[in-house]
């Protein structure tokens, strides 16, 4: 058995969760304090892949990477970048796809937190950036573990997007949750068996792992 | 001295109503403010402190401006430094009964005083989770005074204490403040709990709004 779609798979939910936590956390912080308009809009269009068909979001981002017109040419052309059928395609795919999961969970930990602790921080002199990470982020650490296995999870088990933008290329973008219906396809059940079998143990592990550890506290991304 | 005249308008569960205040609060000596339920005791505290904002007015420090609704000037309560005792007492999860002190202050024989002060030595390692109700507000009360702060605000400070505890505590924090020479305004339902701070006393109530 080919393991490359295995390998391809846990990169991509690697560089995806990295990226979703440096990007997620400042967004979450900006999406958890007051209310307006920008914000509920920003909000909407972040939790979107949640009720989008992936395949409707794929075949947008199909067409706005293309590189026959518009953004994609212009990378193209410019930075010779190659957003569609190329692996930093998919990477850009997973990171809008699992997007809501990495800042629905933390959002709602840091709304749930007093804002008199982050007073109490700036009272005696410290920054916001200070408090972010000496007291808001240590008292979020259940919602952040939630926030980056979830996202980690859902990036192993993305088809209809990836499929969309990435296509089936071995070795690129032909990832294992692709191998298992290509191998469908060609009616190689055992194939398809054996990718199913390390994904669904793969994803039941995290899963279990984050009960285990928040002591069974785990919150739905839509809290 | 702090020099107060603002406005904000609250929502109360009578409707909008505007709170305004108009005083002067005497420098290195304490205000004990009290005022019915709702009345916007802890909003004005807030206010002072740089957490909420007035909608018109002036607040004045020592002769510096913190607030200035006119000409735009907002100083944040990073700058203003006043010593903050929370109703909620606002501890972090996270940290132990000493990590809060530094966290607010590297001077470890002002830790060890204040440690003395509330009588957490021994709990020193605690967090606030295994605290009683008490030792919470004394940490509470240790963490605005861990920098040494000239403007201390307190909101219901005591109000866990037993009679006991409170009579030692405020004792010592009589000479505390007199020590860091500081301006103290102490938000209390139950004026009689303070009978032995010498001080003024203001009453805030609100003014029934027009809009």
């Amino acid at each position: 058995m080919d393991l490359n779609p295995i390998w391809l798979t846990l990169k991509l939910a690697v560089i995806t969760t990295l990226l979703l936590l440096v990007i997620g956390l400042p967004l979450a912080w900006f999406l958890s304090r007051g209310r307006s308009i920008f914000k509920i809009i920003l909000e909407a269009i972040i939790t979107m892949p949640l009720v989008l068909p992936p395949s409707v979001l794929g075949f947008y981002l199909l067409l706005a990477f293309s590189p026959q017109h518009g953004a994609g040419k212009w990378l193209q052309e410019v930075f010779n970048i190659q957003f569609v059928f190329s692996f930093q395609g998919l990477v850009l795919a997973s990171v809008i796809y699992s997007m809501p999961f990495m800042i629905g969970p933390i959002k709602s930990a840091l709304q749930g937190l007093p804002v008199s602790l982050s007073q109490a921080s700036y009272s005696i002199g410290k920054s916001k950036w200070q408090t972010f990470v000496h007291v808001l982020l240590p008292n979020i650490k259940p919602s952040l573990l939630t926030a980056i296995v979830l996202t980690f999870a859902h990036t192993l088990g993305e088809f209809g997007v990836v499929l969309m933008i990435g296509g089936n290329i071995p070795g690129v973008t032909r990832v294992a949750s692709i191998a298992v219906y290509d191998s469908v396809e060609q009616m190689d059940y055992s194939t398809a068996n054996a990718y199913s079998l390390i994904l669904f143990g793969i994803t039941f592990i995290l899963v279990i792992s984050v009960f285990v550890f928040n002591k069974y506290r785990l919150k739905s991304p839509l809290e | 001295m702090i020099s107060v005249d603002i406005e904000k308008k609250l929502k109360t569960y009578k409707g909008r109503q505007v709170l305004k205040i108009e005083h002067q609060f005497p420098g290195a000596g304490i205000t004990k403010i009290y005022g019915p339920s709702g009345a916007g005791k802890t909003t004005f505290l807030k206010m002072i402190a740089g957490f909420i904002q007035p909608e018109k007015g002036k607040i004045v420090v020592d002769g510096i401006t913190w607030v200035d609704t006119e000409a735009g000037i907002l100083l944040p309560p990073q700058k203003r430094l006043a010593g903050f005792v929370f109703q909620d007492y606002a501890l972090f999860p996270n940290m132990t009964v000493r990590k809060h002190l530094e966290y607010a202050t590297t001077d470890q024989a002002w830790i060890k005083r204040l440690l003395a002060l509330g009588k957490l030595e021994t709990l020193a390692d605690h967090k606030p989770v295994h605290l009683s109700g008490g030792q919470q507000q004394r940490l509470a009360i240790l963490r605005a005074l861990a920098i040494k702060p000239k403007l201390i605000l307190m909101d219901e400070p005591f109000s866990a204490l037993d009679p006991e505890m409170k009579t030692s505590l405020l004792n010592e924090l009589k000479n505390l403040f007199d020590e860091l020479a500081a301006t103290v305004v102490i938000v209390s339902h139950n004026l009689p709990e303070l009978e032995s701070l010498n001080g003024d006393t203001f009453n805030i109530d609100l003014d029934l709004a027009t809009a």
